[in-house]
């Protein structure tokens, strides 16, 4: 029940890949790994997210702080590899207006449902 | 009218580290009601959401409580009550002192935990929300369909 972050950077994107469960507990070391960046000048992000088992509203927040802090330094930040329960949750706090996400590909075709 | 129930208490620390121990209790209480995959993950949420709120809470307080969190598993729905005052509760009482939970009324909650007392209320089929020594927050979600039938029983409100 730990968190994971690897980072990778690959055309100038930082590619962040988060795996294990965010809640309370995770949620302030993802946020410090993540505030590493985000004063950075346009700064282009990916995190994705499709090896994350387990995610609420500490996660949530997480995400909502840093886009906004990238977004007013002129970045970007995309979320990927959204898995349905994840989307799930974006899509009932409306955040899926705000945020740049994707949802996870080449899953059994469940995701093309909801399209 | 009572039904018969089985009750579950668990006692954590008020420490984020443990939310995730309550969280998969009541996963596994859950299923043994036989609630589905995305009813159980929603409550993971759900309750993950309270006793968040109850550990920032005793946190802020600096305090060294426990949050107490009581699991009533019945044929049709299971309930649940988080509470971050250590006390023991007893379950019948405070289910009966709880009131609704009103959007306008708990405006400080909201603030603290606004996203997390959100998806409360979206994940599960009732809350409600109690203030008096602590917060306590009781939650209800329903077996498939139940809540259907239950909703137009309580339609008067």
């Amino acid at each position: 029940m730990n968190l994971q972050v690897d980072l990778r950077e690959e055309n100038s994107v930082q590619h962040f890949k988060v795996v294990g469960e965010i809640d309370a507990f995770t949620a302030p070391a993802l946020r410090e790994r993540l505030s590493d960046f985000a004063s950075q000048q346009e700064l282009q992000a990916e995190i994705d997210l499709s090896d994350v088992e387990y995610m609420d509203s500490t996660g949530l927040g997480v995400f909502v702080g840093f886009f906004k802090q990238v977004k007013e330094n002129g970045g970007h930040v995309k979320i990927t590899g959204l898995s349905n329960r994840l989307k799930r949750l974006f899509d009932i706090t409306g955040l899926n207006e705000v945020m740049d996400i994707e949802t996870q590909k080449d899953e059994g075709g469940l995701d093309d449902a909801t399209v | 009218m009572m039904q018969p129930y089985d009750y579950v208490e668990l006692r954590v620390p008020a420490k984020p580290q443990y939310v995730g121990v309550a969280r998969l209790t009541i996963s596994g209480l859950a299923s043994r009601v036989g609630f589905t995959y995305d009813d159980i993950e929603d409550m993971k949420i759900a309750s993950s959401e309270a006793i968040t709120n109850a550990v920032q809470h005793a946190y802020k307080d600096g305090e060294e409580g426990e949050v107490v969190v009581g699991c009533a598993l019945y044929e049709d729905r299971i309930e649940i009550m988080v509470a971050d005052h250590g006390q023991s509760f007893n379950f019948e009482e405070t289910k009966k002192s709880v009131g609704p939970y009103h959007d306008h009324e708990e405006g400080m909650f909201l603030r603290e935990g606004g996203l997390g007392l959100y998806l409360i209320e979206t994940l599960m089929d009732e809350i409600k929300i109690h203030h008096d020594e602590g917060v306590t927050v009781f939650m209800t979600k329903y077996l498939g369909g139940e809540q259907v039938e239950k909703d137009v029983e309580t339609v008067s409100s």
